[in-house]
Order: structure tokens, then C-alpha cells, then sequence
């Protein structure tokens, strides 16, 4: 067997290796920045005969989505991606997607929403997702990407699952930006991803199926409770997941769920997702050994009581929210919030629209932790307003 | 509905499902038809949106099976030969 190659390369490339290694078979995506280059790279793949797969070209993220349901419904591996607006573009879709329970990957380079117009990262688009039944997997790096992608297939297929996944990672900050990444053998990806198995439904002619059929009053609980289960199990299979991976590959990311960093001891605790979490560790590593952080990997299923459970006892807990829920309270927090509704957990919103999140920056979100303050209403960070 | 199967992704996998599922259960109104009134004129018939009337020897019958009791039957009717009953009082 061959061995791993490590190469310079950006996040965008990072998912489209991770595509080719995985060996779907069928792609439809749209470009939108910044996710744009994954499927250049995607079909140039093709072009090449580097991956071996169909690539639908369609005239909208709407059709993007709903073409790679067509297909995953027929029995096979299928990815697209997408960010920002096209991502609200397939938002009626995406419930389509959950419901007929199609192992779906999809990798979202999170960008801000319009209006005003910006191309920069936050987690509003992924965000306004958030309860379309997809499993929402969070990057720090480049290499989470292209490993993330990779189990994700094995999350999607699993036979307690059956779930689309979207992988997310911070538009520009990860997309664009080179790190050295372990690209393991196609081989090896081959042998932990398996060949896919369709489950519950495929294109056979001798076995004809009906798919989207009406659900009445008198049903329709029934199959979004089963959706809730399966979201329910998914949270015990990304843990399996992670595990097998790091015995296979060498490499894991906390727990699957979550990843604590020198949370043991920590007197406060920065809760936050994506790629600011590096320059938590970072202020943690150079300024800050009392703070500990939770990097939320898997957004939903949400760890809630896991993260709980992390944060009693703390002089101070501060969420760092890279999306707001307009006239409420953000959404990372909120999530934290109902599963420890006896903790005071300080609320900030940072970020958006691509406002870089400097170490001063993270330093005045944890200073919310230690005034313990925003509780009531979160505290905007480097906002001239 | 006790016969549903809650496959997953609600996928049907025995075709014939709409014969099974007796969609007329919608239905809040009920077209009950007089026959004595009936003419024979096979309006309603032509202008079911649902295939739900249906001629016989002597006349026309309702599936009940599937009417969504729309109305249109009793609208068209031109000797009010059709009435549009309360699902619960027509029984």
C-alpha cells in the first residue's frame, strides 16, 4: 500500500481530495464563493480521470441539491457543495434531503448572508439550516476538512443513521488559506469507507419503490420522530467513527463531538465552533492558562449535556457566536443554554461577515466571562456601534 | 392510520398504495345524492376533479373512498339533486 503525502494546499482542495479518496459517483453543485474552486477541482478530477464519477452541471443550488437527491436515491455515493446564498437557495430542499433519509454529503464553505452583499465567513448560512435534519460537522484546519469529509460518508450510511451530513468549514479562512495536509492513500480511504450498500432505497427494476410519497396528518409525526431518533443515534456513530478513524489514520478530533483543550483545570471556558477555535488555543497557549475551550465539532447533534456537564463549577463560561438570531439570543448559545440552565453563560457575537477575530478579540470575549455579564443579551465583540 | 408502515424515508415499497389509502377520509362535507331528483344528466360525473362518480345501471354512485368532498358535483347539479352534508351528520 501506498503511503500518505502531505501537500500545501487550501481548504477548498482539502474537500475535493476527500471527494476523489472517498470515490463518489455522482457530483451537482453550483460555484458560489467560496466554495467555488471544490467543484473546479472536482472537474478537473473528472477531466483528468483522476475520479471516476458523473458531474450534473445545473443552473441553480435548487437543482444542485435536488440532483443529488435523484441520484443518492438510485443507490449511490453522491456530493455537492455550496455556501451563503446558495445554500438558502436549497434550503425547502435540504428537508427532502433528511426525510427520505438520503446519506448526502455536502461541504459548506460558511459564508455571510446579503444584504449588505459580503463574501466573507460567518455561520449565518449554515446557521439558518439548523433544523433541516442535516448533521452539522464543524472544521478548525484544513486537514479536519479532508478527514471530516471522509467519515462523514461512513456517519451518513450507517444503518442507525441514514442522514445527510454537511461539513462546514469558514469560508476564506480555511477555503482559501494553505496548510500542510496528510493526504492518505486512495486505498486506504477505500478500505475504511467501504463499498456503499444502498439501504432503503435504489433503482431496480425488479424491486420498484416508491420515494416522496404523501404523509398525512395521520403519519407524518411518526417519520420526523424517527429522524429525531436517528439524529439521536448519529451522535453515538460519530464518536465510533472518530475512534475507528483515529486507529486507522492516527489522527482525531476530541471525541468526535466535541474537543475540550485544557479545560481540566480551567477557571473559565470559551465555548465556540470553526476555525477562531485555533486562536483560542493560542490565547490559551500564550496569555490565558486559566481559560479552557469546547470546540462544538458536531453542532447537531448537539453534545448539549456533554458540554454541560464541562462547564459546571467555572468561574465563568463565554459562547463565541459567529451568527445571531435577530431579537433573541444567539444560537450557540441558546443550544448551551437549555441543556445547562442553571450555569451562567455569558453570550458574545463575533465575526460576522468576516471581521477577523484577532487574540484581542477572544481576550474581550473571555473578559465578558469574567465580568459575567451578558447573560441577558449578548455582547457584540469590535462592533464601531 | 393503523395500516401505515413506517419505513424508512417513508419509502412505499409494495405498489398499489393509493388503493390502500383511502384519501377520502379529508373529506368535511359529504355530497349526498337524491336520487329521486337525478335526471340522469351525468354533470357531475364530467366534472368530478377526482374520477369519484361514477355511472351505473340505474344512475350515478359516489366513492366515498376517495371523494375530498369538494362540492363541485352538488354545484353543478342542475336539479340540487346533490347535497353537501356535514361529514359527522351524514352518518
Amino acid at each position: 500500500m501506498s503511503e500518505s503525502e502531505v501537500r500545501v494546499i487550501n481548504g477548498n482542495y482539502a474537500a475535493a481530495e476527500a471527494v476523489r479518496l472517498v470515490d463518489v459517483d455522482v457530483i451537482a453543485a453550483y460555484p458560489i464563493t467560496p466554495q467555488t474552486p471544490v467543484v473546479e477541482y472536482l472537474s478537473e478530477f473528472i477531466a483528468n480521470g483522476e475520479l471516476d464519477a458523473e458531474f450534473i452541471h445545473v443552473e441553480s443550488e435548487h437543482s444542485a441539491i435536488s440532483a443529488v437527491i435523484g441520484a443518492s436515491a438510485t443507490g449511490v455515493r453522491v456530493f455537492t457543495a455550496t455556501a451563503s446564498q446558495g445554500l438558502a437557495l436549497m434550503h425547502e430542499v435540504l428537508f427532502i434531503a433528511s426525510g427520505m433519509r438520503l446519506p448526502i454529503v455536502m461541504a459548506v464553505a460558511n459564508r455571510a448572508l446579503s444584504a449588505p452583499i459580503n463574501i466573507w465567513c460567518d455561520h449565518s448560512d449554515a446557521m439558518a439550516q439548523r433544523d433541516a435534519c442535516w448533521i452539522q460537522l464543524y472544521c478548525e484546519s484544513n486537514q479536519e476538512i479532508l478527514d471530516t469529509i471522509i467519515q462523514a460518508y461512513r456517519i451518513a450510511e450507517h444503518e442507525d443513521v441514514l442522514l445527510p451530513v454537511m461539513v462546514c468549514f469558514d469560508g476564506f479562512t480555511l477555503s482559501h488559506t494553505l496548510e500542510p495536509v496528510e493526504i492518505p492513500p486512495k486505498e486506504k480511504v477505500q478500505e475504511f469507507v467501504g463499498e456503499f450498500e444502498p439501504t432503503h432505497c435504489r433503482l431496480d427494476p425488479e424491486e420498484p419503490m416508491t420515494l416522496g410519497p404523501v404523509g398525512g396528518p395521520d403519519c407524518y409525526m411518526e417519520f420526523k420522530k424517527m429522524q429525531d431518533e436517528a439524529m439521536k443515534e448519529a451522535e453515538r456513530v460519530i464518536g465510533e467513527v472518530n475512534r475507528e478513524f483515529a486507529d486507522e489514520f492516527g489522527r482525531s478530533y476530541g471525541n468526535g463531538l466535541v474537543e475540550e483543550y485544557n479545560t481540566e483545570d480551567a477557571d473559565y471556558i470559551v465555548i465556540a465552533m470553526g476555525s477562531v477555535c485555533g486562536t483560542v488555543k493560542h490565547v490559551i497557549d500564550e496569555e490565558r492558562p486559566d481559560v479552557g475551550l469546547i470546540r462544538v465539532k458536531s453542532y447537531r447533534p448537539f453534545p448539549g449535556e456533554q458540554i454541560a456537564e464541562i462547564i459546571q463549577d467555572r468561574e465563568g463560561v463565554v459562547t463565541i457566536d459567529r451568527a445571531h438570531s435577530y431579537g433573541a439570543m444567539p444560537p450557540l448559545w441558546t443550544d448551551v443554554k437549555a441543556h445547562a440552565p442553571d450555569v451562567e453563560i455569558s453570550s458574545t457575537i463575533a465575526g460576522l461577515g468576516g471581521r477577523d477575530i484577532r487574540p484581542e478579540d477572544v481576550l474581550k470575549a473571555i473578559e465578558v466571562a469574567e465580568k459575567g455579564k451578558g447573560t441577558d443579551e449578548p455582547v457584540w465583540i469590535n462592533v464601531n456601534a | 392510520m393503523g395500516e401505515t408502515e413506517y419505513t424508512i424515508g417513508a419509502v412505499v415499497r409494495e405498489p398499489g398504495s393509493t388503493r390502500r389509502n383511502k384519501t377520502g377520509r379529508w373529506r368535511v362535507f359529504r355530497p349526498v345524492l337524491d336520487e329521486e331528483k337525478c335526471v340522469g344528466c351525468a354533470k357531475c360525473f364530467m366534472f368530478c376533479p377526482d374520477g369519484c362518480i361514477r355511472p351505473t345501471e340505474d344512475g350515478f354512485e359516489i366513492d366515498y373512498d376517495y371523494c375530498k368532498g369538494c362540492g363541485i358535483c352538488s354545484k353543478v347539479c342542475p336539479t340540487d339533486a346533490i347535497e353537501m352534508v356535514m361529514e359527522e351528520e351524514a352518518e
